[in-house]
């Protein structure tokens, strides 16, 4: 493999170098690096950031795959500076077992976009009532260590607390979608002022606190590390920030979306807006911003949902629920983290590649952009504003919530272990 | 919403024109209408069947007035309603929907009864046509017959009045608007240019 | 400009006023031998109804029939809705057959919202009940029918019902009724107040233009009309009250309660009426319910609200409080 060498670049959103790379890895990064032999990117000022990790994607595949596929995913990461993907458990059939998590590792490796760590269901068939082989699914090729029912919550505390302590003997991790079943039966937005006027079934702040607060206590009393899902409220925040300051190993995640997005926009009945965990309130986003800024949330998942269009063309109970998220992600923290003071781009790495990449021990990804590391970078114009157009989007599905919304921020440059995934915005 | 009650296919009465030159006066429409009422008691043998309906806005007051002159002359309580044509239009679909005015039609019906429509300005013949289809779905009167205050002119239907206060040639370039004191403060027709839109 | 009636929130004050007007018209009409004015001929509405609703039904179609308008029916039920045809696919099916209006009943709240506003069809959209949202052409009668009781079948005529005290007793959670209740009413000037367990009292309706209580007898004597609202049985099972015995004790309306209402105040109901739950046999027959009344108030307001939005080439009714997206 050739030499590039990437000229001009502010590394994490430093003073600008130079990085060249050999082959699969960083050869040096420093002042008037020589270019001889290299091809040369010129990044003139954009931001290289190290590759990001979304450790919540739903790549669809096997069963669904009129609305994404394992290809279609990771090319779509791809175009939103990702170099490795956590596909959720929740295909047809579900990834319970050893031989559907290999089969979707594999598709990521074939396809060569973006590294696809699959991970496993905690409980057969997302059930709740079973636990799924977790130790089988980790010694496979896949080498799954994060394990969750996401889409379902795992309610019963039981069976939470099982699974808490069985994946301590491989050192994984379970992460909790958090929605008390019962509080939130014919839910269908955040409950509030919104739903009590438009009639919609709320969805109350409290069926997420509840089982946060509940999966803390339990991880703490067990001693495992737990992951939260999607956190969308501010009591949420508070909950994680209580248990943090008691030393309780728990790790939480915000979505693009909950940083930017209320439940006003539901008063559309679009469905478009329809997800899950609901759009919050204005308070709730504040809330949550500060807490992935302070840090008590650790890191940015996308939730990327892909679902086909006549699933969110019809009325708001017939629609399902999701976003797609990766290819507009970096541009929304960017918006609403980076423009708003709260963080800086080191700070983005740290919340959208070292974290997410410690959280799920993804090999290789989300380490320092220095020589010797893998050259897995994304180059970010930062200065670029512009509307999101879904027609140009690499993932199959088009339900994003922010068409013709204008975003600052766009990926140029991708690299996956040196080879280049995106250039000049243009999938390779 | 547009809260025009009138009707400005028959009769053009929008803002009163500037360079409008009164064509009746008080006075006059007092001495037309005593005599359309001594016309109808002529016609109609003793008026004694007579039921007045008025097409509202003006044609009402009219009615009104001519009840009370034929209840002088007659000395008998003349019945007397008011006749909403709006939903009988026929340009309906060419204008936003017009708030409706009151349909009230005499106790005792107008079954066999000799009616007498009263409008104020009689021109295309619209109205009237709407005025004979809102009747057919009131009852079956013995005869109908119109009154009105001024005809100017420019039939589209085969229709004519049977008492006419004034006939005034006019041209299409031309209003007509009729102001009575119930509705407008004063008696008056006034005659005018249309204005350009 | 609107050609559709989504919501009751969505009628300013002049536009309500003007619909009352109009119903009190059309209300002569059904005193006549032939009750049908050729208002609407040529114009095709289709009923498209995904729930049961008999009465709204025919309500309805009495009153587009009225108005000469072609009447289609069309019932969710045994069509190619069950066979899974979705909510766009049928009502563009409709528009293809030339509908000039779709009066849409759905069990899913905003969906008619969505039909209006998504592009899918050209024809004006009434909604004639959505889920626990909305349902305009109930809160218009019940308006109706408070005005020419309160104010006056002539004297009400312009007027709005200010000041008027309207108490709405029952199951607000779920009440599309209810909503829509609080909407027109509070647009009308008149002040409203909510009656209901707190189980039964949607989590923030804080905002809502009117007052919440949880007791009944309070609320009484300073109401010059009460609204009961039909509490489903069901409700029960799912913990809203313990039993319902329990319910109609504390929010039943019986005869005792009924005497403590000032002496013009009325009863009212949407029907269909769960007699021995929110209401007694004896109050629901007595002269102060209106319950009948407001089925013949039902046809005029809809003969109303068809008239202005289909009468003309444009709708009468502004809406100019809606913003389309």
């Amino acid at each position: 493999m050739s030499k590039i060498l990437i000229r001009g670049a502010k590394v994490l959103g430093g003073e600008p170098q130079d990085v060249l790379i050999d082959g699969p890895v960083i050869e040096a990064v420093g002042s008037g690096l020589p270019a001889e032999g290299a091809e040369v990117v010129e990044a003139d000022g954009k931001v290289l950031l190290p590759g990001l990790v979304d450790l919540h994607t739903h790549l669809r595949e096997p069963g669904r795959e009129d609305s994404e596929t394992v290809l279609t995913g990771t090319r779509a990461a791809a175009s939103g500076g990702y170099t490795a993907v956590f596909a959720m458990a929740n295909t047809f059939p579900v990834a319970d077992t050893a031989g559907v998590v290999e089969q979707v590792w594999r598709l990521g490796r074939e396809h060569g976009y973006c590294d696809v760590q699959p991970i496993g269901a905690v409980t057969v068939g997302l059930e709740g009532r079973k636990l799924a082989e977790l130790g089988a699914m980790h010694e496979s090729a896949a080498g799954v260590t994060v394990f969750s029912d996401d889409g379902k919550c795992v309610d019963d505390a039981v069976i939470m607390r099982r699974a808490l302590e069985y994946v301590k003997a491989f050192g994984g991790v379970v992460a909790q979608h958090a929605q008390e079943p019962r509080l939130t039966e014919g839910a269908e937005m955040n409950e509030g002022v919104v739903s009590a006027e438009l009639g919609l079934g709320g969805w109350p702040a409290v069926a997420e606190e509840s089982i946060i607060a509940r999966d803390v206590l339990l991880a703490e009393h067990v001693g495992s590390r737990v992951h939260i899902c999607h956190l969308s409220t501010a009591g949420s925040v508070e909950i994680v920030r209580w248990a943090k300051s008691r030393g309780i190993d728990v790790t939480a995640e915000v979505t693009p979306h909950h940083l930017l997005l209320t439940d006003e926009l539901v008063r559309t009945y679009n469905p478009v807006y329809k997800v899950n965990p609901p759009l919050r309130t204005e308070r709730d986003v504040h809330a949550l911003r500060e807490a992935l800024a302070d840090g008590t949330i650790d890191i940015v998942a996308t939730d990327h949902a892909p679902h086909p269009h006549e699933d969110k063309d019809c009325e708001w109970a017939a629609a399902a629920m999701g976003m797609v998220g990766l290819e507009t992600a970096l541009s929304v923290v960017q918006e609403t983290m980076v423009d708003t003071g709260l963080i800086d781009w080191a700070g983005v790495a740290d919340r959208m590649s070292f974290k997410p990449a410690a959280i799920g021990q993804a090999q290789g990804h989300g380490r320092p952009v220095s020589a010797g590391e893998p050259a897995n970078l994304t180059l970010v114009d930062t200065a670029y504003r512009g509307s999101v157009d879904p027609a140009g989007f690499a993932s199959r599905s088009r339900n994003t919530p922010y068409e013709g919304r204008e975003l600052p921020g766009r990926v140029t440059h991708t690299w996956l272990r040196g080879k280049a995934t995106l250039v000049d915005g243009k999938l390779t | 919403m547009d809260t025009q009650q009138n009707n400005p296919q028959d009769n053009q009465r929008e803002a009163e024109p500037s360079d409008a030159r009164p064509v009746l006066e008080g006075p006059d429409i007092a001495r037309v209408l005593t005599r359309i009422a001594h016309e109808i008691v002529e016609r109609a043998k003793g008026a004694d069947d007579v039921v007045l309906l008025g097409i509202p806005t003006r044609g009402v007051f009219l009615a009104q007035r001519l009840a009370a002159k034929l209840e002088q002359i007659t000395e008998r309580t003349i019945p007397v309603g008011s006749l909403d044509i709006t939903m009988y239009r026929d340009d309906l679909r060419m204008h936003p929907p017009r708030a409706l005015a009151r349909t009230d039609i005499p106790g005792d019906g107008i079954d066999g009864r000799l009616v007498v429509l009263v409008d104020d300005v009689l021109f295309s013949g619209r109205t009237i046509r709407a005025a004979l289809d809102a009747l057919n779905d009131i009852g079956r009167p013995r005869a109908v017959q119109l009154a009105v205050l001024v005809d100017r002119g420019h039939r589209e239907l085969p229709i004519r009045a049977d008492y006419v206060g004034k006939n005034l040639p006019t041209s299409l370039r031309e209003t007509v608007k009729v102001q009575l004191a119930e509705e407008d403060g004063r008696d008056t027709v006034l005659l005018g240019a249309k204005r350009d839109r | 400009m609107q050609r559709h009636l989504i919501s009751a929130a969505d009628l300013t004050r002049d536009d309500a006023v003007l619909i009352l007007d109009t119903a009190e018209e059309m209300a002569r009409v059904a005193d006549r031998p032939i009750k049908k004015l050729p208002t609407l001929r040529g114009r095709t509405v289709v009923n498209l109804f995904f729930e049961d609703s008999t009465r709204t039904r025919i309500s309805f179609e009495a009153a587009e029939k009225r108005l000469s308008a072609d009447v289609i029916n069309f019932s969710a039920k045994g069509s190619s809705v069950s066979k899974g045809e979705s909510l766009k696919d049928t009502a563009q099916t409709l528009e293809a057959m030339g509908v000039d209006a779709v009066v849409i009943r759905h069990g899913a709240s905003g969906a008619p919202y969505r039909l209006a506003n998504s592009g899918w069809i050209d024809a004006a959209v009434i909604n004639a009940g959505d889920g626990t949202h909305q349902h305009p052409t109930q809160a218009l009668l019940d308006a109706f029918t408070m005005r020419r009781r309160l104010v006056g079948r002539d004297a009400g005529i312009g007027q709005d019902l200010s000041g008027r005290r309207i108490t709405i007793v029952g199951d607000i959670l779920h009440s599309r009724v209810a909503r829509s209740n609080v909407d027109l009413l509070h647009t009308l000037g008149a002040q409203v107040t909510l009656v209901a367990p707190p189980t039964l009292v949607p989590v923030g309706v804080e905002t809502w233009p009117c007052e919440v209580s949880y007791d009944l007898d309070s609320t009484l004597a300073k109401s010059d009309a009460v609204m009961m609202l039909r509490v489903q049985r069901e409700r029960m099972n799912a913990a809203f009250f313990p039993t319902e015995r329990e319910y109609s004790r504390r929010y039943g309306l019986d005869g005792d309660r009924m005497a403590r209402m000032p002496e013009h105040a009325i009863v009212m109901h949407p029907g269909p009426m769960v007699r021995g739950m929110e209401i007694t046999a004896e109050v629901a027959d007595s002269e102060r319910c209106t319950v009948v009344e407001q089925v013949a108030n039902g046809v005029s307001i809809r003969m109303a609200v068809l008239y202005l939005l289909l009468g003309g080439n444009e709708p009468a009714v502004s809406h100019t409080r809606i913003e389309e997206k």
